[in-house]
């Protein structure tokens, strides 16, 4: 007779996904007679180009398969390993194109592999949009039933969850209204709570947090760890690391469809922005100007050290190595712009150099960015050169990337979004006033 | 934990309780049949009235055409209004689940590329809708028969069985086209075209006898000739003229379509979230 605990044991200690040599492959049709955008054949065509292949065939028997002449292969996932325990919280991180939603949707059976095996010892339930299946001319209420079942839900188990998942999605009111007269808001708590009560042994969930206002987010979350407390599965795909964080322990990196990584978050995390970073440095090439010209930017730590990662609650340096090639005065403006917007301007001229007239020869520059200033995500960093005056501008539009990683010092026990291009920390506090 | 199911994946084919798994989805179907029985009559002003007054419309005009007009023979006794009305049933409820069960997987692609569920509910959930008119229709019959003092057979017991010969014929089509759909949007249009003829070849506004008898088999290659056939037997017996060999050849065609429309949908199903 196994005892509580050992039972325990053993779920947490078997396997709960075991992926094996996974790969997806996608035929791309080049068309070159007409360009369709859409993905499907009309009949006519796909029989003339059989026909056609036919006659290529009866005619060049041995010059191969004709029939690929026009199509490409890609390959969204190649040679994934990995296994998950029961109980275990894993995260997926990787950049837009990696193969995250590709490997959720084979995880979850709506798209089948090309090569490999996949395992899965329990039930799964999938989350990768949110109000899949809902119909905007039924009430709330009966679209928690449809919904419920699309999700593989037995109708006793949502008549048990309905009022909980009504209370969650703060809908009580307008449960008999259609829900095309729902506001957006309404319409995603819906149908979040519904798939929040859920009870399957794995839960694969893509980054449905990413809508609903922030408050509803931290809600969803603590909805989440609830259900990885009682040991359930998850597989949770998102770009925000401090959600991740709230939620995992470990994660999985993906990179150009393959795995790059599996270990603890905190490891991954830093390796997923080396990638972005990397990926940015190396497309910087010199700027050049008439008087001068810029060798080499880098982000560096307070103690001078290259940084990578770059995370909210710590300072760093922006450094401008470059070659004066022309006698005279030179200044520098830098701009962080986030979605092309610029969110501030900072100008070289509390730098004493900027007044001083440089021989020829090579200097660097540098600039202290302070720690709780920058808000999490990309800012591109463009630069504008002085020479002589400030009339005499040069402008190098986004010539780096950085990625801003969130922090937990600002954020505090806080995981919705943050509006706006930065984000200091300030001093709050309270006193009594009378009672 | 023995109950815990497993399910292993591999490119050609997912290996698990898949019966199991339907029985689990059972519920699926209900709410699916629900939302579609539920949204149909939304915004119309007389609502499920129609689900009267379109077979009883096209009744009339198939009596004043072919029995007034024309001046086609009835079966055994029965008026020529009853004759065309037992045809109505099968065939309304074959094309419209036909049409619909189509049309499912297309109309539902948000639903199938978001969500895993067994494919095969969406082109067969239809037929609950289809069943719940049908059995409107069949009132009506009723109603009808009672109006010109008409007693049916008492084969009329084997219903059942004939709706399910019915079934089987719209859902075999149903399936194999709504899997061929996905790929080829073609059929989307071959479906109209398909129920608007075969109301024309079936012997839905006439009685099967018009047709020579040296053809009768031939014609009973379209499987809803027995389909209808069948019909008119149990309601109007003994009298009526159905013609045995082609009832069997209809029904054999109907059960091959249903077989290959089956495998087909199930072959090519896991292939629908990467094509819609």
């Amino acid at each position: 007779m196994p005892t509580a605990c050992n039972l325990h044991n053993y779920i947490l200690m078997s396997t709960a996904i075991k992926v094996e040599n996974l790969g997806k492959k996608y035929i791309i049709q080049h068309q070159h007679q007409q360009q369709s955008r859409y993905q499907y054949t009309s009949l006519a065509e796909s029989l003339s180009r059989s026909f056609k292949n036919l006659g290529k065939n009866l005619l060049h028997p041995f010059r191969g398969d004709a029939s690929f002449e026009n199509t490409e292969e890609f390959w969204a996932l190649k040679d994934i390993n990995f296994e998950i325990k029961h109980g275990d919280r894993v995260g997926i991180i990787g950049r837009n194109g990696a193969g995250k939603s590709t490997l959720l949707k084979i995880l979850s059976r709506i798209t089948h592999p090309s090569t490999g095996k996949i395992t899965i010892n329990g039930r799964v339930s999938s989350l990768l949009e949110v109000g899949t299946g809902f119909h905007p001319e039924l009430t709330g209420r009966e679209n928690i039933f449809l919904n419920g079942a699309i999700l593989g839900m037995r109708k006793q188990e949502i008549q048990r969850a309905f009022d909980e998942i009504v209370d969650f999605a703060e809908v009580e009111k307008f449960l008999d209204t259609p829900v095309k007269h729902y506001s957006s808001g309404m319409y995603v708590r819906l149908a979040f709570a519904v798939a929040a009560h859920l009870e399957p042994d794995i839960l694969i969930v893509d980054e449905v947090l990413a809508v609903g206002d922030a408050q509803f987010q931290s809600k969803c979350l603590d909805k989440l760890k609830e259900t990885s407390v009682e040991g359930k599965t998850v597989l949770f795909v998102s770009h925000n690391i401090a959600a991740l964080r709230a939620l995992c322990k470990n994660a999985i990196l993906l990179d150009n469809g393959s795995l790059t990584g599996y270990e603890q978050l905190d490891t991954v995390a830093s390796k997923y922005s080396a990638l972005i970073e990397k990926k940015y440095r190396h497309n910087f090439k010199s700027l050049t100007t008439q008087r001068i010209e810029i060798k080499k930017i880098e982000t560096l730590n307070y103690s001078n050290e290259e940084l990578l990662n770059i995370c909210s609650d710590l300072g760093f340096i922006i450094k401008l190595t470059y070659q004066v090639k022309e006698k005279g005065r030179i200044g520098f403006c830098i701009c962080f712009s986030m979605d092309g917007q610029p969110a501030f301007i900072s100008i070289s001229n509390h730098d004493p150099a900027f007044y001083e007239i440089k021989n020829t020869g090579f200097y660097s520059t540098t600039c202290k960015i302070p720690d709780m200033l920058l808000n999490s995500g990309r800012y591109s960093i463009s630069l504008t050169i002085f020479e002589e005056n400030y009339a005499n501008t040069t402008d190098f539009k986004d010539i780096m990337l950085i990625t801003v990683e969130d922090s937990p010092i600002v954020r505090k026990d806080y995981f919705g979004g943050y509006v706006g291009m930065v984000r200091p920390k300030l001093e709050w506090s309270s006193i009594y006033l009378h009672g | 934990m023995s109950t815990r199911q497993q399910i292993v994946i591999t490119p050609n084919k997912t290996l698990g309780d898949s019966g199991r798994e339907l029985w689990e989805y059972r519920d699926l179907f209900y709410f699916l049949a629900w939302r579609d029985f539920k949204v149909r009559y939304k915004q119309t002003a007389i609502g499920a009235a129609w689900a009267v007054i379109r077979p009883l419309l096209t009744m009339l005009v198939f009596t004043v055409i072919f029995g007034r007009i024309a001046k086609l023979p009835t079966e055994g006794e029965a008026p020529y209004a009853i004759m065309v009305f037992t045809a109505m049933l099968p065939w309304n409820f074959f094309s419209n689940t036909l049409s619909e069960s189509a049309n499912a997987v297309v109309n539902n692609s948000a639903m199938i590329s978001k969500v895993y569920f067994p494919r095969i509910i969406v082109p067969t959930a239809p037929l609950l809708v289809n069943i719940v008119d049908f059995l409107i229709s069949f009132v009506l019959l009723l109603a009808l028969m009672a109006w010109y003092r008409f007693q049916p057979s008492i084969y009329i017991l084997l219903m059942p069985l004939f709706l399910l010969l019915a079934a089987i014929t719209a859902l075999g089509l149903g399936y194999l086209i709504s899997a061929l759909n996905v790929k080829y949007r073609d059929f989307r249009y071959v479906i109209p075209f398909i129920v608007q003829i075969g109301l024309y070849i079936s012997p839905v506004g006439f009685s099967s006898q018009v047709v020579p008898e040296q053809w009768r088999l031939w014609y009973s290659l379209n499987p809803m000739v027995g389909v209808i056939d069948g019909f008119r037997w149990i309601v109007i017996g003994d009298n009526s003229n159905i013609y045995w060999d082609g009832f069997l050849l209809s029904n054999a065609i109907s059960l091959t379509l249903f077989l290959i429309g089956y495998r087909y949908f199930m072959h090519t199903e896991r292939q629908f979230a990467d094509s819609l």
